[in-house]
């Protein structure tokens, strides 16, 4: 074990795979020489070479396009989108190239393409470098969806991707790189080695996709989250002393949902929270799932909790963010409700 | 002289009812334009990438560098091909105007373009077709009974009922998946060759794409790709002259050449008669033999002309003059193939006729045997719980509630 922030953990998770399997490239801007912006691939091209780490240009429909092609070669490429308000332009290859190959070749053919972005506000980045377009990749099929909230669970769904023979798109939520993010941006910012889930073994682990985590055992209340608003729903449950069960979704496609309605049946209150925007979002789905499956136990309205439906402003920030407070409404809104 | 700007919109020569034009095509004589070694810089194709690579003359005559002197034993090959691929097209059409398939594309008057380059590529070579090279997959053998089960959706359909009909694939004989977006597989091929690079095997990726696919970013990505990593790829824009009913000058070939857009990345550009067999196998061997040998990838412009409609759903008096394919000035590759085997002397239009019979009847008892298994109307029927398998690798548990609720839902059904 090893104290690890977000961002080790997710280059060690890089380094071992490539370590295990000689196919295993990484590719994306600036991922190599300078080991990216985020620092998430240090060190890799000076160990592997630049055959296996490689800097691309800046077209993310080129690299995943090329990620594609080196799939069906052999080839298991982690390719790198700087930051997921870029991935538009690939588009078209995630949605009809790299998720459908298998399908429509009839298995004949597959791309194991693990794509990486960081994704969601909290650094003053402004409506082109805080989106969470998690919602646009879970509504395709044939894609499987991941969003880690610490460390430990980034490593281990990593490898798990790029182990994965079926495409992978992993959500990193770049505020929590350095440290777990309770959304009060005025309190100092905590490290990960304060937290049990900066403890992140050195070695080869995975963490299977499909299988939320139950990171609180509650009685009054579910929460559902993942990324970011892990940290900031339990911190708001803890504010008003209520005995939540808090529940990191961590896999939104294939997606628990075991786990998520046992949860809602037992407390019979359910809050669901997301960073992203809240009209059609993932926690629409959420919502609808948990209705369908424990609606007889429901003892008050399914409350969601999301970003505004605007863009990202870069002045408004805070009041943009789903912070404690529009949790704390949700939490008495559904405890109490009218 | 004007004094403001003006918007321009590029218009075809000739729409319905006026005579066709095609004065703005820039020709070469054969032979005429130089073959620089493979070996060169791209800089030394700049000629090549704006006149015309040529080789059989207007008597039938392999002229000039670029002759790639094949036996006639291989000639006699190519024309066989060919020829299938055309009579495949005209059968399929027909069955498709009897009801029994939803849609088919023909590639009539391009066949060389797909033939001869197959011909001139090696097995372990990846293709990335697109819809309109059938010819390929005939090069690479695959039986008409396969292809025409894709066409028909049926239980030996090699996509399992996924696919629009002439989305082929094959992974035994190294013939991507189609899609049905277009010029997707462009920069996937570079991505293949990269691989190929990067493991140091020698095998190179080719893929087409038409002239109006040429305008998606992804046309952009591959060039700029193989260009950066020297990635070994053949990347062919078969110019038709019409994308749909879009002329080619929508698609920039107005004040350019297509092929001149290699050079602009650096990459050596070949601009090539693709009605002329001998001419698009040079061509096509001229970029393998650079890419094989480190030399990276080689844009292709293959200027061909769509003889037929677009697909199916198409008509294209709508849209140019309806004797347009007539008076096209490149011929056609299959009448040109065979008149110059002709002038060899190995080659008759008794054999020619002969040929065509015994293709033909290879054509109509593949279909005798294609729809036993079953058509979109009749006969045996896909399994519909394939709908839910490879969309991963593995069933996933929502897929199996699906299936379990679809085998509910027939059930419950009157």
């Amino acid at each position: 074990m090893a104290k690890m922030n977000m961002i080790q953990a997710l280059n060690s998770a890089m380094d071992i795979a490539m370590g295990r399997d000689p196919a295993v490239v990484v590719l994306g801007q600036d991922v190599g020489f300078f080991g990216g912006v985020f620092r998430c691939t240090d060190g890799l091209q000076r160990k592997y070479g630049e055959h296996r780490v490689l800097d691309t240009p800046i077209a993310e429909g080129g690299i995943i396009a090329a990620a594609i092609g080196m799939g069906v070669n052999g080839l298991r490429p982690v390719a790198e989108v700087q930051f997921a308000d870029y991935v538009y332009p690939a588009y078209d290859q995630i949605v009809s190239e790299l998720a459908r190959l298998r399908y429509r070749s009839a298995g004949d053919f597959h791309a194991p393409v693990t794509v990486r972005m960081p994704c969601g506000g909290g650094i003053r980045g402004g409506q082109t470098h805080s989106q969470s377009p998690e919602v646009l990749f879970a509504h395709v099929c044939g894609l499987k969806v991941a969003m880690p909230s610490n460390p430990y669970d980034a490593k281990g769904l990593l490898i798990g991707a790029i182990e994965d023979d079926d495409p992978v798109i992993l959500f990193e939520p770049k505020r929590l790189y350095n440290g777990p993010f309770d959304g009060d941006p005025n309190k100092p910012a905590v490290p990960w080695s304060t937290h049990a889930k900066g403890e992140v073994p050195t070695d080869h682990y995975t963490v299977p996709f499909g299988r939320a985590e139950i990171v609180r055992a509650g009685t009054q209340v579910t929460i559902i989250a993942y990324g970011t608003m892990v940290h900031v729903a339990a911190a708001a449950a803890q504010a008003l002393q209520l005995d939540a069960e808090i529940i990191d979704v961590r896999s939104l496609v294939p997606l628990d949902v075991d786990t998520l309605c046992a949860s809602v049946c037992k407390t019979g209150r359910c809050v669901i929270a997301h960073e992203a925007t809240r009209f059609a979002g993932f926690g629409a789905e959420l919502a609808a799932t948990v209705m369908e499956h424990c609606f007889w136990n429901l003892e008050a309205p399914i409350q969601r909790v999301a970003g505004w439906n605007t863009p990202y402003p870069h002045a408004f920030e805070w009041e943009y963010f789903p912070g404690q407070a529009r949790v704390a409404l949700a939490l008495q809104a559904v405890m109490e409700p009218k | 002289m004007p004094t403001r700007s003006r918007l321009h919109v590029p218009a075809p020569p000739a729409r319905p009812g006026q005579p066709p034009d095609f004065s703005y095509l820039q020709l070469s004589p054969a032979g005429a334009v130089a073959r620089p070694e493979t070996t060169s810089s791209w800089r030394e194709t700049m000629a090549a990438a704006t006149g015309l690579i040529r080789v059989l003359d207007d008597k039938h005559r392999a002229l000039g560098p670029w002759n790639p002197r094949l036996e006639p034993a291989d000639l006699q090959v190519g024309l066989r091909h060919m020829l299938l691929t055309r009579l495949y097209d005209d059968r399929m059409v027909r069955s498709q105007r009897q009801g029994k398939l939803s849609f088919y594309m023909k590639s009539t008057g391009e066949e060389a373009v797909s033939v001869a380059a197959g011909m001139a590529l090696q097995p372990g070579d990846m293709l990335f077709p697109a819809y309109r090279n059938q010819g390929l997959q005939v090069v690479r053998g695959r039986p008409l009974v396969e292809l025409m089960c894709q066409l028909l959706s049926n239980t030996r359909d090699m996509c399992k009922g996924r696919q629009l009909p002439v989305m082929y694939h094959s992974a035994a004989a190294n013939l991507f998946s189609i899609s049905g977006n277009l010029a997707t597989q462009f920069p996937q091929a570079v991505g293949w060759a990269m691989a190929a690079a990067i493991k140091g095997e020698e095998h190179v990726a080719a893929t087409w794409t038409g002239e109006g696919s040429t305008a998606e970013a992804d046309f952009h990505h591959a060039l700029l790709f193989a260009s950066v990593y020297r990635a070994p790829v053949i990347l062919n824009v078969v110019n038709n002259q019409w994308a749909i009913s879009t002329f080619q000058g929508t698609a920039g070939g107005e004040q350019n050449s297509f092929a001149a857009r290699g050079p602009a990345y650096g990459l050596p550009g070949l601009r090539v008669d693709g009605n002329d067999f001998l001419a698009v196998y040079a061509a096509t061997r001229w970029a393998a033999d650079r890419a094989r040998t480190g030399g990276g990838g080689t844009l292709i412009e293959l200027v061909t002309y769509r003889a037929a409609a677009h697909s199916t759903s198409d008509d294209p008096t709508r849209y140019r003059p309806k004797n347009e394919p007539e008076c096209w000035p490149l011929g056609d590759p299959i009448e040109r193939l065979k008149q110059h085997l002709v002038s060899l002397g190995e080659w008759s239009d008794a054999r020619h006729a002969a040929l065509s019979e015994e293709l033909d009847a290879q054509v109509s008892a593949a279909w005798q045997e294609a729809v036993k298994y079953g058509t979109l109307t009749e006969g045996p029927r896909l399994d519909r719980d394939l709908m839910f398998e490879d969309v991963f690798k593995e069933l996933p548990e929502h897929l199996r509630r699906e299936r379990e609720l679809l085998r509910a839902e027939l059930a419950a059904a009157v």
